[in-house]
């Protein structure tokens, strides 16, 4: 299944390792010549992007409403993360939110709240291009057309800087599954691309059977991932799982990004799918970032945990949870 | 002459066991789904015996799912939905919802155990 991946502190902010999601750094390999010069020049010829290398940020799983045993913090970690994020240098030019921005609600009205309070918070943040794709907590119970007032469609395709960003929706048809709708239009999309394109695909649940009798899965994802299987340079990015994991399938790294809620616990030791229980002396503790940097012409990561040390303890928690300023 | 008779006996007991059996239908087990339980949560087969699974949903729709026993229905709360397997394989396997129905969503499931 998932193999371990090579640690590395990528983040420090005030002597502490903090983590918000993924920080990409993006340099495919488009140096002169071969494969690289031509898809430098598909780029150049469609929108005129000058290749260069910059960062982005993947960020998940906020559950912007959600309130449990799990997390008594609220949007706490959240808040800290864009604080994060702000603090960078150089800013990421993207930021890609990977689902379960909001958590859903019974009462009428509370869902539709929860998103504004999202896109409240997002507002602070420095980097204005944000993509988002949503989770079964955002769009799975009506079919997605909350989150479209919101946040508009589910699924779309752009360039950026010699790059091709892929969103894809597995969520809001209620099942985990992309659909062959989704998947004609996926197949039209890429059918233009030369097959070194980079390719970044940002989808919420894992397209491969991680973990199927806890739902971490996408039905049809090996479809998708046979359409995408001529293209030599693929890196799927999902959220989800609300832990850190890297896997290999033949052609195409995946790796999940940290929640900022709470995290589930490791599905290969663990028979049960219950939240990783709140540690009041490690408030953020299990939620966190993973950085992922180029190297080699492919995406590497490195997972950081959050770990705020001036709020850990007791006397933290409490200020935490009193003050709406801390953070 | 002795086993000209047992054969003249048995075959037509054979033949009319065969057309019993084909003409019995598979054991039905009743399945009902409601957020975020099934019940019951847990039954138990027999490895090689046909068994239809009749699951009914209760409150709204929902999805009774797993792979390896070729088991996939939509449920939706108007009708009952049916799927007659043969497991062929000893073994543990659990059955979720795949239609999301909620915060609880996550943990509805059941166990089919094939002995």
């Amino acid at each position: 299944m998932s193999k371990p991946f090579d640690r590395r502190k990528f983040l420090k902010v005030s002597g502490m390792s903090l983590g918000v999601g993924a920080l990409i750094s993006v340099a495919p390999a488009l140096g002169a010549g071969g494969p690289a010069a031509r898809v430098r020049d598909f780029f150049r010829r469609r929108n005129g992007e000058v290749v260069k290398p910059f960062t982005l940020v993947q960020l998940s799983d906020a559950h912007v409403g959600f309130q449990g045993p799990p997390n008594p913090t609220g949007t706490k970690a959240f808040e800290r993360a864009i604080d994060i994020v702000n603090g960078l240098n150089p800013q990421p030019e993207l930021i890609l939110f990977t689902g379960d921005l909001t958590h859903e609600a019974e009462v009428p009205g509370e869902h539709a709240r929860r998103m504004q309070l999202f896109q409240t918070l997002t507002s602070r943040l420095k980097t204005k291009k944000v993509l988002y794709v949503p989770g079964e907590h955002d769009a799975a119970l009506d079919n997605g057309v909350l989150y479209r007032q919101f946040f508009g469609e589910t699924h779309y395709a752009f360039d950026h800087r010699g790059v091709h960003f892929i969103a894809l929706d597995n969520v809001s048809s209620g099942k985990p599954a992309v659909g062959a709708e989704q998947i004609e239009w996926l197949k039209r999309d890429i059918a233009r691309y030369p097959h070194t394109t980079p390719i970044v695909v940002f989808t919420h649940r894992p397209l491969f059977d991680l973990r199927p009798d806890w739902e971490w899965f996408t039905r049809d994802g090996d479809d998708v991932l046979n359409v995408l299987a001529p293209y030599e340079n693929v890196t799927i990015l999902y959220g989800h799982i609300h832990r850190h994991d890297v896997h290999e399938s033949e052609h195409a790294m995946h790796y999940a990004s940290r929640s900022m809620i709470f995290a589930f616990p490791d599905p290969t030791t663990t028979g049960d799918k219950k939240p990783v229980p709140f540690d009041k002396e490690k408030p953020f503790a299990n939620l966190g970032l993973q950085s992922l940097a180029e190297r080699r012409g492919r995406l590497g990561v490195d997972d950081v945990e959050l770990s705020l040390q001036e709020f850990s303890g007791t006397d933290g928690v409490q200020q935490i949870l009193k003050s709406g300023e801390l953070l | 002459m002795n086993r000209f008779i047992a054969m003249a006996v048995a075959v037509p007991l054979f033949v009319v066991g065969m057309a019993a059996s084909m003409d019995t239908p598979p054991r039905v087990v009743t399945i009902s789904a409601k957020r975020f339980e099934f019940t019951p949560n847990q039954i138990t087969l027999k490895r090689g015996e046909p068994v239809t699974l009749r699951v009914s949903a209760e409150d709204r729709d929902h999805g009774f799912y797993q792979k390896d026993l070729k088991i996939d229905l939509d449920l939706t709360p108007d009708h009952a939905s049916e799927v007659t397997i043969t497991p062929d394989k000893s073994g543990r396997y659990v059955v979720i919802c795949d239609h999301f129905c909620g915060s609880g969503h996550g943990n509805m499931k059941m166990v089919i155990n094939v002995e």
